[in-house]
């Protein structure tokens, strides 16, 4: 353990090293890591703010979403009720339909029998007048009684 | 070292711890400014060097983007160095982080060389210096700077003229005189000489436990690897000898491992005492 010239000599490099590294190691690394800690907490602050757009997106989209379902709710039950009224309106046209063919069959089958009921009626008025021919051959003409026996027609 | 007389255990020792110097032979005074330890200078520069090498190297690269681990390894350092000062400083730092970064980085380097295989530099040492003609037997060389009290007494007073700077650059000169003389007792006239001799005794405290607690560390640190390296070269015919070989390995190990906490610790106390002497400067009593 001696002391001697090397203390000084080492006084000198102490300061020359710490100059040194004053000068050319520290501001370097200093701004890196001041840089990079700007540059997290930008991104941190980018990555808050789209989360709070995404958020905003979402609610926007749930809002669509509802919108849609009730436009959709509303458009079916006007369906609907179109539908209901259509099957009602052919439903009242059918049974319409349907009376006036009746009717018409019916005053088809009325003008039927009348017919034929005419015709029977002449039938018998010639049967009756043949028979009453028969019966009174003598003392019936034909052109003599015709009133008589258009009359008698008419009341069968 | 040569075979035709091994040396005995003490000439072992005395001869590794036997500096290098300008002289060529041990100093005889125990302080004589005209000499000087080459080899402690030569490491100790050199190793100085390696370490403002290898963080500029970290500087020249540095980028804010992704780091590489080398880059992450050193902004780790430099981010203990800068919490460190910011909590123990309180001033401009732009000079005193950046000094306590390379006291640490130079220290621990300066330290490292303890756990270098204890014969291998001075044995080739010794082969380069036979070789240029000279006597090998008295070529000498310590490879640990902080085992010798000149470096770490010099950084120990490159702190202590930093504190005296900061105090006169904060206080200025009438201030710092003015507390020198009224701390720690107070402002009274019969007070100042005790004040003063108080002072004294504090700078001159500091200095030298901050500059003795490294180099004691190390040198104690170095005399036992050499103590160790003995109980290897005591391998003989004996059974004893065996033992004390077998013994030299487990030591060995265990001491190594130990060391590499010393050495980081050492560096790191003695980067912190300079954060707190200089802090203390920076302070008004």
């Amino acid at each position: 353990m001696n002391l001697n010239g090397t203390l000084l000599q080492q006084v000198i490099v102490f300061f020359i090293l710490g100059w040194f590294t004053m000068k050319f190691v520290w501001p370097p690394i200093m701004k890196a890591l001041d840089e990079r800690r700007s540059q997290i907490a930008d991104g941190l602050a980018a990555a808050d703010k789209a989360k709070a757009d995404s958020s905003l997106a979402e609610k926007r989209i749930a809002d669509e979403l509802r919108k849609a379902r009730e436009s959709a709710a509303e458009f079916r039950s006007v369906a609907e009720r179109q539908v209901a009224q259509l099957i009602e309106d052919a439903r009242n046209e059918s049974a319409r339909i349907v009376k006036a063919a009746r009717e018409a069959a019916e005053t088809e089958a009325g003008l039927a029998s009348q017919r034929a009921k005419e015709a029977l009626r002449e039938q018998v008025a010639t049967l009756a007048v043949a028979g009453a021919e028969r019966i009174l051959r003598k003392e019936i003409n034909a052109q003599a009684h015709a009133e008589l026996l258009s009359q008698l027609k008419s009341e069968l | 070292m040569s075979a035709e007389h091994a040396p005995n255990a003490s000439e072992y020792i005395v001869h590794h711890l036997t500096h290098l110097n300008s002289l060529g032979h041990k100093q005889s005074s125990l302080v004589d400014w005209s000499v000087f330890h080459l080899d402690t200078m030569f490491w100790s520069i050199s190793l100085g060097m390696l370490a403002i090498f290898v963080l500029s190297r970290a500087a020249l690269k540095a980028t804010s983007g992704v780091p590489t681990r080398f880059q992450a390894a050193v902004e780790i350092l430099v981010e203990m160095v800068e919490d460190q000062s910011k909590s123990i400083v309180h001033g401009d730092r732009s000079f005193i982080a950046p000094l306590a970064l390379t006291v640490f980085v130079w220290i621990f380097a300066m330290n490292a060389m303890d756990l270098l295989p204890l014969d291998a530099l001075p044995r080739l040492w010794a082969i380069i210096y036979g070789s240029a003609g000279h006597d090998p037997e008295h070529a000498y060389l310590r490879i640990v700077p902080t085992a010798d009290l000149n470096a770490t007494l010099g950084m120990a007073v490159g702190v202590l003229l930093l504190c005296i700077y900061y105090s006169i650059k904060i206080k200025g000169l009438g201030g710092w005189i003015h507390e020198l003389f009224t701390a720690p007792f107070g402002n009274h006239p019969v007070l100042y000489p005790f004040n003063f001799a108080m002072q004294m005794i504090e700078f001159v405290a500091k200095t030298l436990s901050h500059g003795m607690r490294l180099y004691g560390n190390m040198y104690a640190g170095e005399l036992i690897f050499m103590l160790i390296a003995l109980m290897g070269a005591a391998l003989a015919a004996s059974f004893s000898g065996v033992l004390l070989w077998v013994g030299g390995i487990f030591a060995g190990t265990i001491w190594a491992i130990f060391h590499i906490l010393i050495i980081t610790l050492q560096a790191f106390i003695f980067m912190m005492l300079t954060l707190v002497y200089i802090g203390q400067a920076h302070e008004t009593h």
